[in-house]
């Protein structure tokens, strides 16, 4: 821990809470950073000469006659390319057993891209699983998190999601990761090879859950590090936002804020899309892509999280287990990218954005279909087919196992197409049926 | 409120981007101050006042002030600043040029001037010498972007003066002077072309409101069509997020029939605002021959911009909306999202610790609303000629419930309701609007419908309301058929599902991503609605339920290719000659 030699010491605090501390200070500037009693805090409320400090790992043990120092200065990183390859906690302290990094001091939480200084994202990420190019196609500079409930493999998905993805940097930011899910990221990035492309901050489940509310932004002013002063292309991995949203719940309500929907802060919104509008293409080439995990509760995307983050985020990835084929597929209804209409059709095939629509419309018509069969109904000669083409579909489209090229994905939907269904029940525009509908 | 000595103050607290200030003088409510911070000076409004201490939120980041820097009060309150080059304009909440920053990051207390003071217009006079004017009465004007843009007696203005001079037509700068009047009392002012308004105060410089009565056309259907808005009209558009609010306000943008648009991003995505950027200036404005861009101004206030800042987005970009609507101009407005406003006033309430309402939101959320809404219309200024204010908000429901404060309290305010269904969303039906929740009110208005029988036909109303009920009754049906299977009911339970199945491909859905079916004029839409009708009308022989869903989907193929057609073009007749060929074989 750092230290100055001017630096007056306050040894007289007032209040202690389970989260923060109060003393009375002069001279504090808002944001900064103390340590008291060896542990790091953040000062959260200035009222006179009283300042209010949250204490990242919690207060036990901190008696009132313990030292508080102010650093006079936000919470900061040193950034550079050493950063590369290694991992930290969420004060950026390296916890690899490496060296501590050289390079230039930054604060976190730095302002906002100007919005006329954006590019259009424009660049499509390939990630060979159908259920994420063919129908919700990302592009460089877009957020977008998994929508999963804690069972499902997330972690995997992401991790094989970063390793395609061609991307110059991957930055983990871990809130509440197991010690398990840590190794587990630490060995896939390492036997890909990937190592020196990969810089971690992590909040274990052992860590103290205040602490969690710095990882994002270290691992974003690390990206913003490498997409504009190196103009990479950084992909920015934060799992799990849900424990982060769960820490501010937890620091507001200590604060004696009155809790909005399902007790989380009222600033909820502000506090995620400051997170996640550090998506951006640069004008430059650089880019910062954000793939997120939110945890549902059984399946609950009306929760203040999910929600909050839905309306931010362009697009949501709902993954669940399709017992027909007994496989995690990517679920077609509730899982939208919200950028792929600036890639899809024009980077990819031009049949795209329609096969893409039909094939999710038929797959509804099985829906339906099976509802029918639950219910104890005779099934039309349709009907069958669509249950037909559903699972099919599921099998070859769907399904997170596969690793197909975009053009290998169009002319499975063709071929699915053609075997269950005439052409007036796909409806696609005459001109690509006359193309495609014929196998070639 | 306009003071002229300068009241000071010192910093006595700090909570996130609520200070506490401790005044040596008078300060108003609402009053604009900077805090002084190194070398920067940031902006805040007063929003409460307690014996000495005035409680200001801070439209900037907060880091690093300290208890004890200096507050300079600016005697005014939050204003935006009037004059020819506001349109094709990227301004934040605040009305700074976003385009006159530097670098790629927005600096803190950084504040740019919102007009070009250099650029030279050509003014040319309106009014005489000796003429009575009052505010809002027109004394010149200079042409903006192809524009008739009008240099008005400043709002500002109380009771009447009369012209003592005016410029002759000629170049001349923003700050120049255009004309000096003299006022009741004999004293002469002098009128530039540039004037200063509080964005929380309406413009109210036209002679009355009367009911709107013109159709605005969107040229999407299932507005136009079933719930039309009107010039001068309100509606709003609630939805969950994934149901197109975005795609849809984009597209009503794009397209409506109207003189200048304003477009406050507030508190949303920074991408869709740069997908408006990068668009705008591309997109051929019909009306015109020119870029849709010329006629469009955008407040964009991203939901990682200062959260303060946000309301007074809304203000800003409506007090602009009403400047151009004193021209005689047919303004729209449109906002995305009302929620991340209404998000931001619950923000400072809870820092205020004042008593929460419903969901933690301000008590008076319902009367702020409606308030805000009230500042769109119809109006006729005291020249006699109109100008109106068009006003869509999108509203994003927490969890989709649309029984929340925010949607409850505009459905109070707004007059056009475009409710968005999940459930047509994840069927890709769009624009997911709901086509039988959703509701206008001025289909009641006798002058709309007058309006709508002399333009579009007097079997037009019928005709709507025809559309309506056969997708409400293709819908019972359909519950129907869902209980009792699908042989368990007859035939003509199918025929009724089908023929609404048949409105909604073809008239409620509208592929906003396609270059031709994204926009339909009334008179195709008027043209499909009667195709798809006398379809839904005729009798037609059916051996089994099957054949019924394979007749209409083959005929909703059709018609749909139709729809993707340029209207009476050789393929759209040859379509619709082969959908009359399949429609004869099925007849009875």
């Amino acid at each position: 821990m750092e230290s100055q030699a001017f630096q007056k010491v306050y040894k007289k605090l007032t209040n202690i809470t389970k989260a923060t501390v109060s003393l009375k200070a002069s001279d504090v500037g808002y944001d900064e950073m103390a340590i008291v009693h060896g542990r790091l805090g953040q000062v959260v409320k200035i009222l006179g000469d009283e300042v209010i400090l949250q204490i990242f790992s919690g207060t036990e043990g901190i008696p009132t006659n313990a030292e508080v120092a102010f650093l006079g200065r936000p919470p900061q990183l040193k950034v550079s390319e050493q950063l590369a390859g290694r991992f930290f906690n969420a004060y950026g302290d390296p916890i690899d057993g490496g060296p501590s990094v050289d390079g230039e001091t930054r604060d976190i939480g730095s302002p906002s891209v100007n919005p006329v200084r954006r590019m259009q994202p424009s660049h499509l990420i390939a990630t060979g699983i159908a259920g994420i190019d063919l129908n919700n196609t990302l592009v460089t500079g877009q957020k977008i998190p998994f929508f999963a409930d804690p069972d499902q493999p997330y972690n995997q998905v992401m991790a094989n999601v970063a390793l395609r993805a061609q991307a110059d940097k991957i930055i983990l930011g871990g809130m509440g990761l197991s010690n398990d899910d840590y190794l587990y990221f630490k060995n896939v990035f390492d036997n890909a090879g990937a190592l020196d492309r990969i810089v971690s901050f992590v909040n274990t489940t052992d860590d103290p859950p205040v602490e969690r509310l710095l990882v994002p932004d270290m691992a974003l002013t690390a990206a913003e590090y490498f997409a504009v002063d190196k103009n990479e292309k950084v992909l920015v991995l934060l799992t799990d936002m849900t424990l982060f949203a769960d820490a501010l719940s937890i620091v507001s309500n200590r604060m004696d804020q009155i809790p909005s929907k399902d007790s989380m802060p009222g600033s909820l919104y502000s506090d995620l899309a400051r997170i996640y509008e550090k998506a951006v293409q640069f004008p430059s080439g650089g880019s910062i892509t954000i793939i997120a995990v939110t945890t549902l509760s059984g399946g609950d995307i009306t929760h203040a999280i999910p929600d909050n983050t839905g309306y931010i985020t362009e697009g949501q990835l709902f993954l669940r287990r399709d017992t027909d084929i007994g496989k995690v597929i990517v679920d077609p209804f509730r899982s939208l990218s919200r950028l792929k209409q600036l890639v899809i059709g024009k980077q990819t095939r031009n049949d795209h954005p329609q096969v893409m629509n039909a094939a999710i419309r038929l797959y509804a018509d099985a829906a339906n279909a099976k509802t029918k069969l639950e219910n104890g109904f005779d099934l039309t000669d349709y009907d069958e087919r669509t249950l037909d083409f559903a699972k099919a579909y599921s099998e070859q489209i769907l399904a997170i196992d596969l690793n197909i090229d975009t053009q290998k994905m169009l002319d499975v939907s063709w071929n699915l197409f053609r075997t269950h269904f005439h052409q007036a029940e796909v409806g696609l525009k005459k001109e690509f049926m006359d193309l495609y509908w014929e196998e070639k | 409120m306009e003071r002229r000595d300068k009241t000071k103050g010192k910093i006595a607290g700090i909570i996130a981007n609520l200070v506490i200030v401790e005044v040596d003088g008078p300060v108003a409510q609402n009053e604009i101050c900077f805090i002084q911070h190194d070398e920067t000076a940031l902006m805040a409004e007063v929003i409460k006042i307690m014996g000495r201490n005035a409680y200001v939120q801070v439209f900037e980041s907060t880091r690093g002030l300290k208890v004890g820097m200096p507050v300079v009060f600016e005697g005014h309150m939050l204003e935006v600043t009037l004059g020819p080059g506001i349109l094709s304009r990227n301004y934040d909440g605040l009305q700074n040029d976003l385009d006159k920053m530097d670098g790629v990051f927005l600096k803190r207390g950084d504040y740019t001037d919102p007009l070009n003071r250099e650029k030279l217009w050509d003014f040319k006079p309106d009014a005489n010498i000796g003429d009575t004017v009052q505010a809002g009465d027109w004394l010149g004007e200079v042409s903006e972007n192809g524009m008739p843009h009008k240099i008005m007696v400043p709002f500002k203005f109380q009771g009447s003066y009369s012209v003592k001079s005016v410029v002759s037509a000629g170049s001349y700068k923003v700050d120049d002077l255009v004309a000096v009047l003299t006022d009741a009392k004999g004293n002469d002012v002098s009128v530039t072309m540039v004037q200063k308004w509080p964005v929380k105060v309406a413009i109210r410089a036209f002679a009355q409101k009367p009911r709107p009565f013109k159709l605005l056309e969107t040229g999407i259907r299932c507005i136009d069509t079933l719930n039309p808005i009107t010039e001068g009209g309100t509606g709003f558009i609630p939805g969950p997020f994934g149901t197109g609010k975005t795609v849809l306000q984009h597209a009503i943008s794009k397209q409506a029939e109207a003189d200048i648009v304003i477009i406050a991003a507030c508190g949303e995505r920074a991408n869709e605002v740069v997908e408006i950027f990068t668009e705008f200036p591309e997109l051929d404005d019909p009306r015109t021959g020119k870029k849709l861009i010329e006629r469009t101004t955008i407040i964009a206030n991203t939901s990682n911009m200062p959260v303060a800042a946000r309301e007074a987005s809304v203000y800003t970009a409506m007090t602009l909306a009403e400047y151009y609507r004193s021209m005689g101009l047919r303004v729209l407005l449109m906002a995305d999202s009302t929620s991340r406003w209404a998000q931001a006033l619950r923000e400072m309430s809870n820092r205020l610790e004042e008593l929460p309402g419903p969901d933690a939101f301000p008590m008076d959320l319902s009367a702020i609303v409606s308030n805000f809404y009230s500042r769109a219309g119809y109006v006729k200024l005291n020249n006699g000629l109109s100008g109106s204010i068009t006003f869509i908000g999108t509203v994003s429901p927490a969890g989709g419930n649309l029984k929340e404060p925010v949607t409850e309290s505009t459905r109070k305010a707004a007059r056009c309701f475009y409710g968005l269904s999940q459930a047509r969303a994840d069927s890709k039906r769009y624009p997911a609007i709901d086509a039988i929740d959703s509701y206008s009110k001025y289909l009641e208005y006798p002058e709309v419908q007058e309006y709508l029988v002399k333009q579009v036909g007097d079997k037009w109303l019928e005709q709507v309301i025809e559309a309506k009920d056969m997708l409400l009754r293709g819908k019972e049906a359909q519950e129907q058929i869902n209980i009792l299977g699908d042989d368990g009911v007859p035939i003509d339970f199918h025929e009724r599902y089908w023929k609404s199945e048949l409105i909604d491909f073809v008239i409620l859905q509208q592929d906003a991503f396609d270059s031709i079916d994204c926009s339909t004029p009334l008179d195709r839409q008027q043209y499909m609605l009667n195709k798809v009708l006398s379809v839904a009308n005729s009798s037609f022989r059916f051996n089994g339920f099957e054949q019924v869903s394979d007749f209409f989907k083959r005929v909703i193929n059709q018609l749909k290719q139709m729809n993707y057609s340029q209207f009476q073009s050789d393929t759209f007749v040859k379509y619709e000659g082969d959908l009359d060929e399949m429609l004869k074989a099925q007849l009875n």
